[in-house]
């Protein structure tokens, strides 16, 4: 196999190579602490990976991911609550507020696995309805962001405003509860919720893979290049967008959970306008339309943004500002895009090591050829939007 | 094309790293010859909303790290320990502090940890702190029903501060309340007992509303204090942050100012919110606080002379910066009664233990609470309090004796039974 | 009646700050279909100019002055927040016209910088900031001409701004040891912006009680809307926009110079967003996070009155300024003392601040779902109109 060492071999599989031997060796090298980190950064990544489908692929910027994520998280957050309780007892906080009786929408928590399916239909079944409300009126580029936005700030209000349903500001703690006997927030379990983060962000990506190939995703790439051409061919765009959306908000919902035991609390914060916008800024720094670019982007920037606040917190804001302009300027496809299109070898060879050459070295390497090259380049990816 | 887009990649990259590095500044002074090093975790917010009230309060801590270190730092067996404060931002946003709480102790491996400020920064810390039994030393008044093993609270509890403003408004100024909040714990609880006190005591609440936090559209709210209470009458004012501006600066337009015999009295008030307010709109509103920087006692003077000495002239002390400095000091103490910087063994240690703070003595009592002096203040021209009431030193109530459901239970941590958190007295 | 009257002038007063804050957002919006996620802090950047002609008034000028402040700083506000914003698209927007989408997150990010741009800024970081811009500026223009047809020509900007980065950081930390200098200018506290007296009083008009601020947020709203209502119907540059909104390619053809335009619509809007800073000062807090509270409600009153004209902003302001009202202050309850047990239930359920937001945007969700393109769409024969 010659060719898997070949610069288009190497730089397709490099990334994947990196990823299996971090995965395979970070858990034994990280102490717990960081390694919690990591399987909470792996679990926004499945998230990430849903923006990536409606957006990368399907063109709508979503501001709005914060409500399926927290309602996943929510709906695990309440199974635990009543899960660590005798028969009988209400949660804690409850007495707070002079609550008496558990309100009626809690009972079905009670149950392991109505909480299983309701972590990710209930989020899926909000985006499919808020969806097709959107789409069925054509509503789509930034008023569609800026509609997501308000329904993430209508949902942030509700759950900050509703102490005696599901405690308002404070959230649902987690840590303390206990699954299998195993306390949630001791090491050895968020061991295993690492694994099984991990295991769920690969299932998530070959859900995203098979979306995105095939008809399926021909439809979506699509509508995000022209729609009314689709809709002009016959095709119905409402559909495919509704259920691209639902899977996303699914997708969101089973992240969000893993994101609450991993944290130990669900908190309305996650529906803060920031928050939902930082994803989208994972996406884009990662690379649009890559997929594993999606995951990369989420851990590499938490990750980053967790080492800078404990240094400098100051200068957060200043970084992840110069990220979102940097990424829109300058590095529209992300560093996946960067990376697949030869970016690298681009670079060394500004710096005098110049690659093998296809053609002559003293024409292919000429500048002015390369800067013919990129402006060609430019324009054959101009055209996403 | 090409050229200029990467070249403004790199200035925003350049730009970005260079504003990075100016915004930190400062650096520590390594002096004395210590026998050893005790690390303390410090955890508010330093950037995002809550910044602006926790930076005081931060640096209220590591004031009283400084002159405890220029001391001789904290003494053990013997042997004379530097403590080495890390420093952790909690951003304003609850998870992130359970995030940094795991940090600090997984990860730093701090003796103990001083942070914190929203309720629902402690609440979402409790149970961080609980799962790895650890120590939290929490500096803000607070709406009590808790007492964790897991946290000190060197802020009022309810019947420190609310509890005696409610009685002096009843017995002073008037029998109908409106009560006014943000929309998060504290407001909802404080106005809760509240309103059973007033029950208790011939009070009526004629109205109650929340305000999201940040919200700074308040033309409902007045609207409603003007039907319920047309004539004047007693606003109490849980507000947080914010909204408190937008509060009294649309009040005082209203026509709601306590010429008009409205008496305003706000929980969450202290010089500084003053200052950033501006004095004109708050001028006779009331504040119930332990400490205000015009309390006349050399300890007092003391501690507003070394902050302003170290922060700038122009900086205020407060209430909330006067428990954190005090906490420090409590802390401290309590190591060296115990002998050791473990937490288990100053957990032990710390009750009974007292310290001169800037409010007077206090004394740790046995629910993880302090006992603190109860200061009732009317807001001047020049931004500070004039003491109105001094009520003496209350002992802390962590599970209220208005409210229903925990009247009747206390919280002893010298008890040796499972459920000294809280039990039927 | 008093009622009445007291609930139309309470909408009116919430309205008008909308109207006031959206303006801006709106006209460029409509011209140039971007959504200027840094309109509240160009709001914020007006508020802080109010704080520093306050003080400058307090500090230097006779006392007999100081009533005025507040009219020297609406003309002031409107240039340092236009020239932001004129920066703003010189550097950034341009780039990204015809990617909405883009801008979004770019002008997100612009607005994190602000924000703490404000927070960090002292004299040593201004200084170093000021160095760090010149520096990148200048040094390329002092290289030896060959350097600029090498291969690593493109790293060469790069290294220039990386070069001058650098001496900005350190000249801004060395100055930093001086106490003096690291003094932040206005801290991330909120700053004190106090009305002249003549703002702070009400008067009763038959029962109505009406606080001057509100008046006098009103009468500038009424200004600042004949204001650019006479500058797009009557002015030549007015003219030129409003041809630039109704068709670009037409317009450039006809020998309008677009880019002027747009720099010009852009100006303006965050011109506007500066007078709005002003405005609030006299209702709520001044501090970095000022942009923050307005600007989804700005949003909302964009997507809601449509960008076809003026009057939609309005309307859509007025509406949800009336709506909010009340709802928030349940004077529905007041009229009607005896309705129905159920429905009293549900109206004091969302009778507080917090709830009563959450009402108004479900609302504007279902509005659109009769009017997607707002109250008053563009009129065009595109198949996306």
């Amino acid at each position: 196999m010659p060719d898997l060492l070949s610069g288009r071999q190497l730089r397709r599989w490099l990334p994947w190579l990196l990823i299996v031997v971090a995965a395979l060796v970070l858990p034994v090298l990280l102490p717990p602490f960081r390694l919690n980190l990591l399987g909470r950064f792996l679990s926004l990544g499945i998230v990430a990976l849903g923006i990536d489908l409606i957006w990368g692929y399907t063109g709508m910027l979503s501001l709005g991911q914060g409500i399926f994520f927290a309602l996943g998280g929510y709906a695990l957050g309440m199974y635990l609550q009543l899960a660590s309780l005798q028969p009988g007892e209400l949660p804690e906080f409850f007495s707070l507020y002079g609550v008496k009786s558990l309100p009626a929408f809690w009972q079905p928590f009670n149950s392991p696995l109505f909480t299983f399916f309701a972590i990710w239909v209930i989020p899926a079944l909000v985006a499919g309805l808020l969806g097709y409300l959107v789409f069925r009126n054509r509503i789509k580029g930034v008023y569609f962001s800026i509609l997501t936005q308000a329904a993430l700030l209508v949902f942030f209000n509700f759950f900050n405003g509703q102490q005696k349903l599901i405690n308002g500001t404070n959230g649902l703690k987690t840590d303390t509860a206990r699954i299998f006997g195993e306390l949630v927030g001791s090491d050895a379990m968020q061991r295993n919720l690492f694994w099984l983060t991990l295991v769920l962000v690969i299932g998530a990506w070959f859900l995203c893979r098979w979306l995105s190939s095939g008809r399926f995703g021909d439809a979506l790439v699509a509508i995000r290049d022209d729609e009314p051409r689709l809709r002009f061919t016959g095709y119905n765009p409402t559909a495919y967008k509704t259920v691209v959306f639902a899977v996303a908000g699914a997708l969101a919902g089973i992240s969000g959970a893993l994101y609450t035991v991993q944290s130990g609390i669900v908190s309305p914060q996650y529906m803060a306008v920031p928050f939902s916008i930082e994803m989208v800024i994972w996406v884009a720094v990662g690379g649009r339309g890559t997929l594993i670019g999606a995951v990369l982007g989420a851990v590499l920037i938490n990750y980053a943004k967790s080492l800078v606040s404990e240094q400098l917190p100051e200068t957060w804001l200043f970084i992840q500002g110069g990220l979102f302009l940097l990424v829109v300027t300058a590095l529209p496809d992300g560093l996946m895009g960067w990376w697949r299109q030869g970016g690298p070898a681009r670079l060394i060879a500004m710096v005098g090591w110049p690659p093998k050459a296809a053609t002559y070295p003293s024409l292919d390497l000429d500048p002015e050829v390369q800067a013919e090259q990129r402006r060609f380049d430019d324009g054959s990816h101009g055209g996403a939007a | 094309m090409r050229k200029t887009s990467l070249r403004l990649l790199c200035g925003a990259t350049a730009l970005a790293t260079s504003l990075s590095l100016v915004a930190c500044g400062g650096g520590d002074k390594a002096s004395g010859n210590f026998d050893g090093e005790v690390k303390v975790g410090i955890l508010h917010s330093r950037s995002g909303t809550m910044a602006i009230s926790e930076n005081t309060v931060a640096e209220a801590e590591l004031m009283a790290i400084d002159e405890i270190n220029a001391k001789g730092g904290v003494k053990i067996g013997g042997k004379k320990l530097k403590i080495v404060p890390v420093e952790e931002d909690g951003a304003s946003d609850w998870p992130t502090f359970a995030e940094k709480a795991k940090k600090l102790i997984d990860q730093d491996q701090v003796s103990v940890v001083f942070g914190g400020w929203t309720s629902a920064s402690r609440k979402a810390m409790l149970p961080v702190f609980e799962a790895k039994d650890h120590f939290l030393f929490y500096p803000i008044q607070y709406e009590g029903q808790e007492c964790s093993k897991n946290i000190f609270y060197s802020g009022a509890a309810p019947n420190q501060q609310a509890e005696p403003a409610v009685d002096w408004l009843l017995k002073n100024k008037g029998k109908d309340f409106f009560l006014v909040g943000s929309d998060y714990v504290y407001p909802r609880t404080a106005n809760t007992i509240m309103k059973e006190q007033l029950k208790a005591n011939g009070g009526k609440v004629v109205g109650e509303d929340y305000l999201p936090l940040g919200n700074t559209e308040v033309a409902p709210i007045i609207a409603k204090i003007k039907q319920a209470l047309p004539k004047g009458g007693v606003i109490v004012n849980t507000l947080n942050g914010d909204s408190n501006v937008a509060f009294f600066k649309q009040m005082k337009a209203a026509g709601i100012t306590p010429a008009n015999g409205y008496s305003i009295m706000s929980f969450s008030i202290a010089e500084e919110e003053i200052a950033a307010i501006g004095p004109e709109y708050l001028e006779g509103t009331y504040a119930a606080w332990n400490f205000f920087q015009s309390l006349d006692t050399p300890a007092s003077k003391e501690f507003t002379k070394n902050f302003k000495a170290k922060y700038g002239d122009k900086r205020v002390t407060n209430d909330p910066a006067e428990a954190a400095y005090m906490m420090v000091y409590l802390w401290a103490a309590a190591a060296e009664k115990a002998g050791s910087v473990d937490d288990n063994k100053v957990r032990e240690a710390l009750v009974g233990v007292s310290f001169d703070a800037p409010e007077g003595k206090v004394t740790v009592q046995t629910n993880h609470h302090v006992e603190k002096r109860v200061l009732i203040g009317e807001v001047q021209k020049d931004g500070m309090f004039k003491i109105l009431e001094d009520k003496g030193f209350v002992k802390p109530v962590a599970w209220n004796q208005y409210v229903p459901e925990t009247k009747g239970y206390t919280c002893d941590w010298t008890q040796k039974r499972p459920d000294a958190g809280k039990y039927k007295m | 009646m008093d009622l009445l009257y007291d609930t139309l002038f309470n909408g009116l007063a919430i309205g008008s700050v909308l109207v006031l804050a959206a303006l801006g957002l709106a006209v460029v919006f409509g011209l140039m279909g971007v959504i200027n996620m840094a309109h509240g802090e160009l709001m914020m950047l007006g508020a802080y100019t109010t704080f520093v002609v306050q003080n400058i008034f307090k500090a230097v000028l006779p006392e007999a002055l100081f009533p005025v402040y507040i009219l020297v700083a609406i003309p002031l506000a409107f240039l340092v927040s236009g020239l932001v914003g004129l920066l703003l698209e010189k550097t950034v927007i341009r780039r990204l016209y015809g990617r909405p989408l883009e801008t979004l997150l770019a002008t997100w990010g612009v607005s994190l910088i602000l924000q703490q741009f404000v927070r960090s800024v002292s004299s040593a970081f201004a200084i170093g900031l000021v160095l760090a811009v010149a520096g990148g500026l200048l040094i390329p223009r002092f290289t030896p001409k060959r350097w600029w047809h090498q291969r690593w020509t493109p790293l060469l900007g790069t290294g220039s701004w990386v070069l001058s980065g650098l001496i900005g950081i350190v000249v801004a930390s060395l100055l930093g040891e001086q106490r003096t200098l690291d003094q932040p200018w206005f801290s991330a506290r909120n700053i004190d912006v106090t009305a002249p007296t003549w703002l702070r009083g009400s008067i009763d008009v038959g029962a109505v009680n009406m606080p001057a601020a509100r008046l006098f947020i009103i009468a500038l709203t009424a200004l600042a809307l004949v204001a650019v209502s006479w500058f797009l119907q009557k002015s030549v540059w007015g003219i030129r926009i409003r041809a630039v909104t109704q068709n670009r390619p037409m317009s450039a053809c006809l020998g309008i110079p677009t880019q002027t335009v747009d720099a010009l619509t852009f100006l303006i809007g965050s011109g506007l967003a500066g007078v709005a800073g002003v405005a609030v000062t006299l209702l709520g807090s001044v501090g970095p996070n000022l942009g923050g509270n307005y600007i989804v409600d700005c949003f909302m009153v964009v997507v809601l009155g449509g960008v076809g004209k003026l009057a939609g902003t309005v309307l859509a302001a007025l509406g949800i300024g009336v709506l909010s009202y009340i709802v928030g202050s349940g004077s529905l309850l007041l009229v009607w003392p005896a309705m129905p047990e159920a429905l009293n239930g549900l109206i004091s359920f969302f009778a507080t601040t917090s709830m009563a937001k959450v009402l108004v945007f479900a609302l504007i969700v279902v509005f659109l779902q009769i009017r997607p393109a707002g109250l008053f769409p563009q009129k065009g024969r595109m198949v996306e109109a």
